[in-house]
């Protein structure tokens, strides 16, 4: 809303969370264009090209997406801008949803960029005016930080503004010194940058967000983010500065709260950002000593921090103590009718990963393929009962490792499995790789039609726009096979028998392919005929609690079926695994019965 | 009413997220402020479901203390049991009498607790514990997706809100088919407390 009304026209993101709501909620909105964009890269290049030609743009995605997206970061950084261009980083700290934990603040320091920060929603909204005006002012792209806890927490909102799109906006002005980065004009663009940052420095000094709470002078906090929130709430009486623009630091400020505090110290989640900097002022500041660098912040931890520091008096220890018993985890799953379920049974038995029930073997399983992961629902198969992944790094990076291994000698065959939206987030280059460069890897791709793990936004393979318009869908087949993917196979994600021998097939073949797993997300799945299991034919021999169907339970020693759960027709593939034949549709086995 | 601070937990599906976005917006409506946040991970897919409601004159963290908890209102036992440890001593808890084992339970790798450990774990908070039979009520009215208005109807006994403004905030969430059945769900639920006091 912030955006909306600090008059926003060109929005792009890829999702990502915890920051796929801002793209969600822009494009409800007729006045802007909002898309999602195939990677963060793109959608930092389509935003900077609409800053360049007058619009103001709003690009938003998680931390690692910046890692996508840092090469235009940078771009960005050294070219300037022209109409306002904010850069929004989500980032989570405690790892909710993500492969790491890593602290984007260090991203303005390295481009050289402002960042601002806010601590609660209203700030969030009235944050980002500020944003574009600094932009615009100071010819420099704004990053704009968050943290789960800041984008995934709500709170009331004044949303006191109207839109306003500034007038007089300039289009595209051609002018090579500015935006063509050859080395001659980009030595002439660095000194800028450093004259800039000096610039923003001065504006920093007297930025309204930049906020001094006085209290007892005792003890001084130097916080910003929802690291606030909990540091009020942990020492009532202190006094505070708050920033709210934390690059770069506003020096005197600093100097001068410093100096009327007895003690100061910094409460900051992640990496001593704020911390090293102030240092670097001259200044004497603790935090880290006391508050942990490794995950996401709260106020308990910050009690305990501050105890250990002597700054409050001990506070007994709350955690029940008692004879607990060991409570069981309650990880996120593949949902019913998922159609990842199929693929990645056939892979873990195929592959020997898991003992199968009635297994005579009393060895561990030794796994007979490797399995280059990625990101996505999919990722959920590495836990048991399937057991059928072997690694993820980041979007993209299975088919490159998969590659590797094969050419590292890997005496085991190699299989790559990677979602559709993320096979064109990046998945393709490495194929092109793959194939340019004679592997024999199988690659399988996990066509769902939609990004499912970040809650189902549409990309290039569904045909469908971020604002809900009909568009050229990509077709996977014919991409593949434009790379030059010889041996292309198209599979129903339900159908077991063709999994198992497509699977085989390719991992016979002596050149690379791909198959193409299709099955609609389960989220879509009409439910129909939910499957339940003849309980005078089943002998409890477990085979169907391999797949890790949520709906398939067992309790006190038989296994029965959620009815509720069940997605039916649209699936059955328990009922394709069951050995007994127990497993059917109920009016069936009601008429067996009679 | 200084402060309230619910936490609400149950499994990724049962409407969590809804209910505490409910209580919410009627304490907003009834002058408080009120910070909520969820922690959910992935839990759209099966995850357990975590949704701390903060309702006071003036809220900083979105996060509750652990042991602040005032009322703890948990959709499912286990989830009871693993975040029973946020109450604070006395506080309440709403327990839906229902058990969905994780899948490492189906496998037969871990344990299900007991209900005796499951209360044992919570009387190390509190003695207001309290099963209600949301899963059964609700299907039996036909409407078990509506098993997070039936929780809300439980918590509003305990709570210095207007049913009136309740009742508003939950028909404004909901399309308009379906009103009626969550309004009588809800009273439902009201029903199942009525009478405790604590």
């Amino acid at each position: 809303m912030g955006a909306y009304h600090a008059g926003v026209r060109v929005a792009t993101a890829y999702p990502g969370t915890p920051s796929t709501e801002i793209l969600e909620y822009l494009a409800r909105f007729d006045d802007i264009y909002a898309e999602w964009s195939t990677n963060e890269k793109v959608a930092m290049e389509v935003g900077l090209g609409a800053a360049y030609a007058g619009a103001r743009s709003l690009v938003s995605m998680k931390q690692v997406g910046l890692n996508v997206a840092s090469d235009p970061f940078m771009a960005a950084s050294t070219t300037g801008v022209n109409a306002g261009m904010v850069v929004i980083s989500a980032d989570d700290p405690g790892i909710h949803s993500s492969q790491n934990e890593q602290d984007n603040r260090h991203y303005a320091k390295f481009a050289k960029v402002p960042m601002l920060e806010p601590s609660d929603s209203q700030e969030a909204y009235e944050l980002m005016a500020y944003a574009f005006d600094i932009s615009e002012r100071f010819d420099t792209p704004v990053l704009v930080h968050t943290t789960t806890r800041i984008s995934h927490s709500k709170s009331v909102v004044k949303a006191d503004r109207s839109r306003i799109v500034p007038a007089g906006q300039q289009g595209f002005q051609h002018n090579i010194a500015k935006y063509v980065m050859l080395p001659v004009y980009a030595r002439l663009r660095h000194p800028l940058i450093e004259e800039r940052l000096v610039k923003l420095a001065a504006y920093a000094e007297a930025f309204p967000l930049n906020q001094i709470f006085w209290g007892e002078r005792h003890l001084g906090v130097v916080t910003s983010g929802v690291a606030y929130q909990y540091a009020r709430e942990v020492f009532p009486k202190a006094s505070f500065l708050k920033l709210g623009m934390t690059y770069p630091l506003p020096q005197n400020l600093i100097h001068d709260f410093a100096a009327q505090v007895d003690r100061m110290i910094v409460i900051e989640e992640l990496d001593p950002f704020l911390q090293e900097n102030i240092q670097a002022l001259g200044i004497k500041v603790t935090g880290k000593e006391f508050i942990p660098r490794v995950g996401e912040l709260n106020p308990n931890i910050i009690e305990t921090g501050a105890s250990s520091a002597g700054l409050l008096a001990k506070t007994s220890p709350r955690k029940i103590t008692g004879t607990a018993p060991e409570l069981p985890e309650r990880p996120p799953l593949l949902c019913a009718g998922c159609p990842h379920t199929g693929i990645f049974f056939v892979l873990s038995s195929l592959g020997q990963r898991v003992r199968l029930p009635g297994s005579k073997s009393k060895k561990p399983p030794e796994p007979k393929l490797i399995i280059t992961g990625d990101i996505g629902c999919y990722t959920l198969a590495t836990y048991p009962p399937l057991c059928a992944m072997d690694t993820c790094a980041c979007m993209g990076a299975g088919i490159g490792q998969g590659l590797g291994m094969e050419k590292a000698g890997s005496s085991k065959k190699v299989v790559a499995v990677i979602g559709d939206s993320t096979f064109l987030h990046s998945g393709i280059t490495p194929l092109v790789n793959a194939i340019y460069n004679e592997g024999k890897i199988t690659v399988i791709i996990l066509d769902n039609a939609t990004t499912a793990m970040t809650g189902h936004q549409d990309h290039p393979g569904t045909g469908v726009s971020a604002q809900g318009k009909k568009t050229r869908a990509v077709e996977l087949e014919q991409l593949v096979r434009g790379i030059g993917v010889r041996d292309v196979k198209v599979v129903d994600a339900f159908d077991i028998k063709a999994l198992r021998a497509s699977v085989r097939s390719s991992l016979d073949s002596p050149e690379l392919s791909v198959i193409i797993v299709r099955g609609a997300c389960s989220v879509y799945t009409p439910r129909s005929k939910p499957r339940v299991i003849d309980t005078e034919k089943c002998n409890n021999c477990g085979v169907c609690l391999m797949i890790g169907c949520p709906a398939i339970q067992s309790e006190k020693e038989r296994i029965c079926i959620d009815t509720a759960l069940c997605v039916g027709d649209a699936c059955t593939i328990c009922q394709q695994l069951c050995p007994r034949q127990a497993i059917a549709p109920q009016y069936k086995i009601m008429k067996e019965s009679k | 009413m200084k402060k309230l601070d619910l936490l609400m937990t149950g499994v990724g599906g049962q409407g969590t997220i809804l209910a505490s976005d409910i209580v919410s917006e009627v304490a907003l409506a009834a002058g408080y402020d009120v910070k909520k946040t969820d922690t959910m991970g992935m839990a759209q897919r099966g995850g357990s479901v975590i949704s701390h409601v903060r309702i006071a004159r003036q809220v900083w963290s979105p996060l509750i203390k652990e042991g602040d908890v005032d009322i703890l209102v948990a959709f499912e036992k286990l989830e009871a049991a693993r975040w029973g440890y946020y109450l604070r001593p006395g506080g309440m808890a709403i327990v839906n009498n229902l058990a969905l084992p994780p899948l490492s339970v189906s496998l037969g790798n871990e344990r299900y607790p007991s209900d005796e450990e499951i209360i044992s774990i919570l009387k190390q908070r509190t003695e207001s514990i309290y099963f209600v039979n949301g899963t059964k009520r609700t299907r039996e009215l036909g409407n078990i997706r509506a098993l997070n208005i039936f929780m809300l109807g439980c918590v509003s006994n305990f709570v210095p809100f207007k049913v009136k403004i309740w009742k508003d905030c939950i028909s404004q969430r909901l399309p308009s088919e379906l009103r009626q059945a969550n309004i009588t769900t809800f009273n439902q639920g009201r029903k199942e407390l009525r009478g405790v006091h604590i």
